[in-house]
């Protein structure tokens, strides 16, 4: 039941553009928005709809950073990478992201809470270092404030539960 | 009404502007005075953020900087209940043609803005970028309305005239282009206007977007008139929801305001305006690989020519000028070429805006006029180097660009003068880097940077980057990790071909992403050759940065033993009895320096 439910509103997605290629990047956009990720199945679909190899969406998908196979966290941590970052020490506070979540860059934790990756500049420079968590942009971070603001997203996690 | 401007980019709300205004709104409600909000973009001094500008009874607009949810009440009580307006964090007042406030300073006077000259930045943080109304208050769609009144090869006359060359890096001149695409004979021709601003340290083009996105719209608009395109399409990264919000707005806007997908006035002009999203790649930053991005294709560039002016988006002429451009354009249109071209330098007209990050006290995004000299940007706007620490480079170009040191910093900034020193203008980002910096970890930084983002299609850029950075990793990485002599002597080999590797790379690859990526190794080894030797001689790291060739101990004298440390390092390398001095087992450390950060008693050594 749930599965077919799915499917459905894939097509819903996908229907919303003309059957054009050019469309290809805003279809998996608008896909990985509502799915959080782009699975085997939606890939399918798409390239069903589209007219084109599935290899070439796959193609596609691989290149730019945005997309996601794997199912996300509920909490997305996004921490920047940029230039201005690198020099205010956030490879040392994505070091303490590992430890403080337990996982690496691109996994998920095991109760399905966090997941982690980097990005190349979210264009926060000047308050930098800085990390996105669900679209919101947190910034001058340093250790301790970190361990704050993962203790506060935990916390607000088991509410939600 | 009394009225409130809160700066609302990216940068204000994450340092907390939202709950300024909900302050805001809810002292209004408590006193029952009626407020007019204003949320408006950012004004660039990002270091003093949330700013809130109070419009006074007697109708002054005074700005007030690290305004907090707890202090917004305070001041407001201040301003419209007792009169007084000299607070902490008071920036100063705007000139707006009335009688100045005896006693507030002028903030254009503003150590900051005083050598800024705000040309395109103008309206960012002063007007609602949401209000259309604002912006032709402004003189907004003048400039439009003035280029309908020409042919379009005179509105590439005055834009030739200007000077204007691209703000995106390269520096094409920017009438240049537009002539060669007016020359080609097809119904149909694409204006792209290029907001994939990916070069990370660089967010002028966000801010703009952010802070006065009708004038960018307006630059495409024009754009479309003269070179004969009746699309435009704004290509923009998908990391800046808030500018995609405003884009997506003032389409809506335009489009109900007659002024596209209409013909316009007497000349029949008529324009269509979309919005692609990028999705994360830098090399789409590159008009060819950006085309292929918008045509649904995996985002990799091909050899020019054909130019895009002749062959670009789905084979039509298409020309791709960058944000801060394109807003450039507007305001060329509306004051004439003359004054443009009256600031800068023989080559580089106008002005030229920075993002100035990095270890500087006052960071943000300055406008100044080409030719200003880098220690003018980093010393009296910027401020210095904060904490009494030495300045040691300026990056600017990112990625591409290179590092430039002390003895240049009296170098006048244009597009030449930076080609000279190996860098390049590149799209502004300046990030300044004091005695903690490690030079050989920023260039080994911008090549993991570049590694993960060539697209992979020529051998130079794809191999040979990825070389490049075995290159610096190796001279960073520890000798326990580097296996037998034999493959030192490897090392050695490799360093010793460093240089002609990159000049390799820079010749041969086959777009600018390629023909850039080794600069930032070559200005920083044509600069800091000393720290390069101390990192692969001496196995030093000058800067104490690279992690490998770091050592830990504890300092058995001063260590208390009171065991936090050896609780809070992650691989158990700490050992020590309680209240007995602890030891660190150099095999098992990581150098995460959590030790370092923990101790009370400073007894964790670095060297």
């Amino acid at each position: 039941m749930e599965t077919t439910q799915q499917k459905k509103s894939i097509d819903e997605v996908v229907a919303r553009y003309p059957a054009q290629r050019e469309h290809l990047i805003s279809i998996l956009q608008e896909v990985q928005e509502e799915y959080g990720y782009l699975s085997r199945e939606s890939i399918k679909r798409i390239s069903g709809y589209l007219g084109l190899p599935s290899s070439k969406i796959f193609g596609v998908a691989t290149f730019y950073n945005q997309f996601r196979l794997n199912a996300p966290g509920r909490i997305q941590v996004s921490v920047c990478r940029g230039t201005a970052c690198h020099v205010k020490g956030s490879l040392s506070l994505l070091d303490s992201v590992k430890t403080l979540l337990g996982i690496d860059v691109g996994e998920t934790t095991k109760d399905g809470l966090f997941s982690l990756e980097t990005v190349a500049c979210l264009g926060c420079c000047s308050i930098a270092p800085v990390i996105m968590a669900n679209g919101k942009f947190f910034g001058r971070l340093d250790k301790k404030k970190l361990e704050i603001l993962i203790e506060k997203f935990r916390a607000a996690g088991r509410v939600e539960q | 009404m009394s009225k409130v401007f809160i700066g609302m980019g990216t940068c204000g709300l994450a340092t907390g502007a939202g709950e300024v205004k909900s302050a805001v709104e809810k002292w209004a409600a408590t006193r029952e005075k009626s407020i007019q909000i204003t949320p408006t973009g950012c004004i660039g001094y990002c270091k003093a953020e949330p700013i809130m500008d109070v419009v006074t009874d007697s109708g002054h607009r005074i700005s007030y900087s690290n305004v907090t949810a707890d202090v917004a009440g305070f001041i407001l009580d201040e301003v419209f209940v007792r009169k007084n307006y000299k607070l902490d964090g008071l920036l100063g007042q705007f000139k707006n043609g009335k009688e100045p406030l005896p006693g507030i300073p002028m903030l254009n006077e503003h150590p900051y803005f005083r050598k800024q000259v705000k040309y395109v930045l103008r309206n960012c943080g002063v007007i609602d970028p949401e209000s259309i109304a604002d912006y032709r208050s402004c003189g907004g769609f003048k400039g439009f309305e003035r280029a309908l009144s020409l042919s379009p090869a005179e509105v590439i006359e005055e834009i030739t005239k200007s000077g204007l060359r691209g703000r995106g890096g390269s520096g094409f001149l920017t009438g240049k282009k537009w002539e060669l695409a007016l020359r080609e004979k097809n119904p149909k021709k694409y204006v792209i206007c290029n907001a994939d601003e990916g070069d990370p340290g660089a967010f002028m083009d966000r801010s703009i977007l952010e802070g006065d996105v009708y004038a960018v719209l307006e630059g495409m608009m024009t754009a479309g008139y003269a070179i004969g395109a009746n699309e435009g399409i704004i290509y923009c990264r998908a990391e800046y929801p808030l500018a995609i919000e405003r884009i997506n707005k003032a389409i809506q806007v335009l489009k109900t305001e007659g002024l596209l997908e209409k013909p316009v006035g007497q000349s029949g002009f008529q324009f269509k305006l979309r919005i692609k999203k990028g999705a994360g790649a830098f090399v789409c930053g590159e008009e060819t690989a950006l085309m292929a991005s918008v045509e649904g294709r995996r985002g990799m560039p091909r050899p020019r020519p054909p130019f895009p002016s002749v062959s670009g988006l789905f084979g039509k002429p298409t020309i791709v000028n960058n944000v801060e451009t394109m807003a450039n354009v507007s305001h060329i249109m509306q004051e004439g070429a003359e004054s443009f071209a009256a600031m800068g330098t023989a080559t580089s007209k106008g002005t030229k805006v920075f993002a100035l990050t990095g270890k500087v006290v006052n960071t943000g995004l300055v406008e100044v006029p080409m030719g200003i000299t880098l220690r003018e940007i980093v010393f009296d706007i910027g401020g210095g180097i904060p904490d009494g620490k030495e300045f040691k480079a300026v990056q600017i170009g990112g990625p591409s660009g290179g590092c430039i040191p002390a003895q240049h910093l009296d170098t006048q900034i244009d597009y030449e003068s930076l080609k000279t020193l190996g860098t390049i203008m590149g799209s502004g980002g300046l990030v300044v880097m004091d005695q903690d910096t490690c030079m050989v970890d920023m260039a080994r930084y911008f090549l993991s940077f570049i590694t993960s983002e060539s697209c992979g299609k020529c051998i130079p850029c794809r191999e040979g980057t990825q070389r490049l950075y075995e290159v610096l990793d190796s001279i960073v990485s520890p000798y326990s990790k580097m296996g037998g002599e034999e493959q030192n002597l490897l090392r050695f080999n490799r360093v010793l071909n460093m240089e002609s590797l990159a000049q390799v790379i820079k010749d041969t690859s086959l777009c600018g992403l390629g023909q850039s990526a080794p600069n930032p190794v070559l200005s920083t080894l044509r600069f800091f050759k000393s720290e390069y030797d101390a990192h692969i001689y001496d196995r030093k790291c000058p800067a104490r940065q690279c992690k490998g060739l770091l050592t830990f101990t504890i300092d058995t004298n001063a260590c208390t033993g009171c065991t936090l440390c050896a609780k809070k390092c992650p691989t158990g390398a700490i050992v020590g009895e309680k209240k007995k001095a602890h030891y660190i087992v150099d095999e098992k450390c990581i150098r995460c320096g959590t030790c370092h950060d923990v101790c009370r008693f400073d007894s964790v050594l670095v060297s």
